[in-house]
C-alpha cells in the first residue's frame, strides 16, 4: 500500500511553504532596502504585494484543510500538516512586519534617515538568514538545526538592545530628531518580532520531527 | 466485582493463586498507562493452531473501564488475541495457548477455569449482528435464563435496563415481542450488546462490531461504547483506524512478519499512538504506508 497522491499533496504543500517563505524574505529585504534608500515607490510595492502573501497563506490553509478532511492523515503526516498550517500563519504575520517597515518609510516622508540608525541593517540580515535556514530545517526535518536557530534569536535581541540604546541616546542628543528616531525604534521592533516568529517556525519543525510541543527560546521582548 | 469474588466465580474449585513473578514486556507499562487499574494482564502469550504459531509473546495490559483498540492488518492475530480473553479459541480444534492471561489475579488460561462462567464475565459482540431467531425480549433474557434467573418482573427489569443501557429502549419498547431479525442492522448490533450486558459482564469484547453497519449506525454504536466504558472494560478489534482513534483510550498495534506470526508492536495511549507513535512500523501502518 502506498499513498502516492497523498505524498504528492504533501510535497506540493511543502513547496508552497517554501514559495511563501521566499516571498516573505523578499518583502523583508525590499522593505529594508526601501528604507535605507528612502525609496517610496519600492515601499508601496511591498505594501501592495502583501496581498499576494496573504492570498498564498489562505491557499495553503485551504489545501491543508482539504487534505485533512479527505485524506485523514495520521501521526507524522498529521504533524506535517499542522506544522504547515502554523508556519503559513507565522510567515503571513512576518510579511505584515515587512509591510509595517514599508509604511514607516512612507511616514518618514521627505525627511532623510537620521545619522544614527542603530544596528537595523544587521538585524534585518540576521532575521532573514534565520528565516531562510528555518525553512531549510523544515524541508530537511532537521531538529538540531531548528534548535540552533532558536538559540540565535538571542543575537537579534542583543542587536535590538544596542540599537534601542543608540537611538534613545541620539534622541537625548538631538531632541528635534525624536519623531524620525521613534520610527526607527518601530523598525527595530518589527525586525525583532520577525526573528521571534522564526523561532516559532523552528518550534513547529521540532514538533513535526519529535511530536513534542515545546517552547524553545523565550524572547526577552 | 472485586478480584476475590471474580476468582471464586470463574475458577471451578477455589484454589490459592500461586504468587510468581511476572516478566513485563518492554513494550507495555508506559508511565502514562499506569494510572488506571488493569483488568486483563496478558504475559508472554502465544497461541498456536496445531503446529502453526498464530501470535507470539504478547504482553499487554487491558485497563479497567476503558476502551482498548487492537489494530493491525489482516492476519496479524488481533482476533486471535481477542478470543483468548474469553477462551473462544477453545472452540477451535488444536488451538493452544501458552503464557498467562490474568483477570483480577487469576490465570484464565488455567485448566481449572470454568469457561462458561468466564464468558459470563467476558462477553463478546461479533462482526455481524447475530440476534437469535426469537423476539427482542427473549434475546435479552436468554443469557440470564441460562444462568437461572426466573420471574417475569425480574426478567422485565433486566430487559428494560439492558435495552436502555444499549440505547435501544426508546426504539423498541413498544415491540419487545417482535422478532429481532426484523430490526435494522444497527439495532440488531445494539441488541447483541444488550444481550451481552444482560449477564452482567465485566469485560466486553467486540470483534469488528461496526464493519457491517452504515456510518450512522456505526456512530450510534461508538457513542454507546463510550458510554459503556464508564462501567465496563471494552476491547475492540477494528480495521477502521479512524474508529480506533475516535473511541479508544488505548491502542495496541499488532503485525505479522514474513513468518506470519502476529506480534504486538506497540501499545500506548491512543492519543500518542495516532499523533506520535514510537515504532516506525506503527507509523507506517497508521499513515497508510504499510507493505
Amino acid at each position: 500500500m502506498t499513498r502516492e497522491l497523498f505524498d504528492k499533496k504533501l510535497r506540493e504543500m511543502q513547496d508552497d511553504v517554501l514559495i511563501m517563505g521566499s516571498m516573505v524574505e523578499k518583502a523583508v529585504q525590499r522593505s529594508m532596502d526601501a528604507l535605507r534608500t528612502r525609496d517610496v515607490a519600492r515601499s508601496d510595492a511591498v505594501i501592495r504585494e502583501d496581498q499576494a502573501i496573504n492570498a498564498k497563506r489562505y491557499e495553503i490553509e485551504e489545501k491543508c484543510i482539504h487534505t485533512i478532511a479527505l485524506q485523514q492523515p495520521m501521526a507524522a503526516d498529521l504533524r506535517v500538516l499542522v506544522a504547515v498550517l502554523f508556519i503559513a500563519t507565522e510567515l503571513e504575520r512576518m510579511a505584515d512586519h515587512a509591510e509595517g517597515i514599508a509604511r514607516i518609510n512612507l511616514m518618514l516622508g521627505d525627511e532623510p534617515l537620521p545619522a544614527i540608525i542603530g544596528d537595523i541593517g544587521e538585524m534585518a540580515d540576521k532575521a532573514g538568514d534565520m528565516l531562510r535556514r528555518s525553512l531549510t530545517a523544515f524541508v530537511e526535518r532537521d531538529e538540531r538545526a531548528a534548535r540552533l536557530i532558536c538559540d540565535e534569536d538571542d543575537q537579534v535581541d542583543t542587536l535590538y538592545d544596542s540599537s534601542y540604546l543608540a537611538l534613545i541616546q541620539e534622541m537625548i542628543r538631538v531632541p528635534a530628531d525624536v519623531p524620525r528616531l521613534t520610527y526607527l525604534i518601530w523598525t527595530c521592533h518589527n525586525l525583532e518580532r520577525i526573528a521571534d516568529r522564526v523561532t516559532n517556525i523552528c518550534e513547529r519543525v521540532i514538533f513535526m520531527v519529535t511530536g513534542q510541543l515545546e517552547e524553545i527560546n523565550v524572547s526577552r521582548y | 466485582m472485586s478480584g476475590t469474588l471474580l476468582a471464586e466465580t470463574i475458577v471451578r474449585e477455589p484454589r490459592a493463586v500461586a504468587a510468581r513473578p511476572i516478566a513485563i514486556g518492554a513494550n507495555v507499562q508506559r508511565d502514562e498507562t499506569a494510572a488506571r487499574d488493569v483488568r486483563l494482564r496478558a504475559r508472554q502469550l502465544s497461541v498456536r493452531y496445531g503446529t502453526a504459531l498464530a501470535i507470539s509473546d504478547v504482553s499487554l495490559d487491558v485497563h479497567d473501564r476503558a476502551i482498548t483498540a487492537i489494530i493491525g492488518p489482516s492476519g496479524c492475530g488481533k482476533s486471535t488475541l481477542l478470543r483468548v480473553f474469553n477462551r473462544m479459541n477453545d472452540l477451535i480444534p488444536n488451538a493452544r495457548c501458552e503464557g498467562r492471561v490474568e483477570m483480577d489475579g487469576v490465570d484464565i488460561l488455567g485448566s481449572d477455569i470454568d469457561v462458561v462462567k468466564l464468558r459470563r464475565h467476558v462477553g463478546m459482540v461479533f462482526q455481524k449482528p447475530n440476534p437469535f431467531p426469537m423476539s427482542i425480549y427473549d434475546n435479552v433474557t436468554y443469557g440470564p435464563r441460562q444462568h437461572g434467573v426466573r420471574g417475569k418482573s425480574k426478567l422485565d427489569g433486566i430487559v428494560e435496563q439492558c435495552l436502555k443501557r444499549a440505547a435501544l429502549w426508546d426504539e423498541v419498547k413498544d415491540r419487545l415481542r417482535a422478532p429481532a431479525m426484523g430490526m435494522s442492522g444497527g439495532q440488531q448490533q445494539r441488541l447483541c450488546i444488550a444481550r451481552a450486558l444482560a449477564v452482567e459482564p465485566n469485560v466486553i469484547l467486540m470483534d469488528e462490531p461496526c464493519s457491517a453497519l452504515d456510518p450512522r449506525a456505526t456512530l450510534k454504536v461508538e457513542d454507546l461504547m463510550t458510554d459503556l466504558a464508564r462501567d465496563y472494560t471494552i476491547v475492540i478489534v477494528t480495521h477502521n483506524m479512524q474508529q480506533a482513534a475516535r473511541v479508544s483510550h488505548y491502542t495496541a498495534f499488532m503485525l505479522a512478519g514474513e513468518e506470519r506470526v502476529g506480534r504486538l508492536v506497540e501499545f500506548g495511549l491512543t492519543e500518542a499512538m495516532f499523533t506520535a507513535p514510537t515504532d516506525k512500523r506503527t507509523e507506517d501502518y497508521i499513515t497508510g504506508r504499510f507493505g
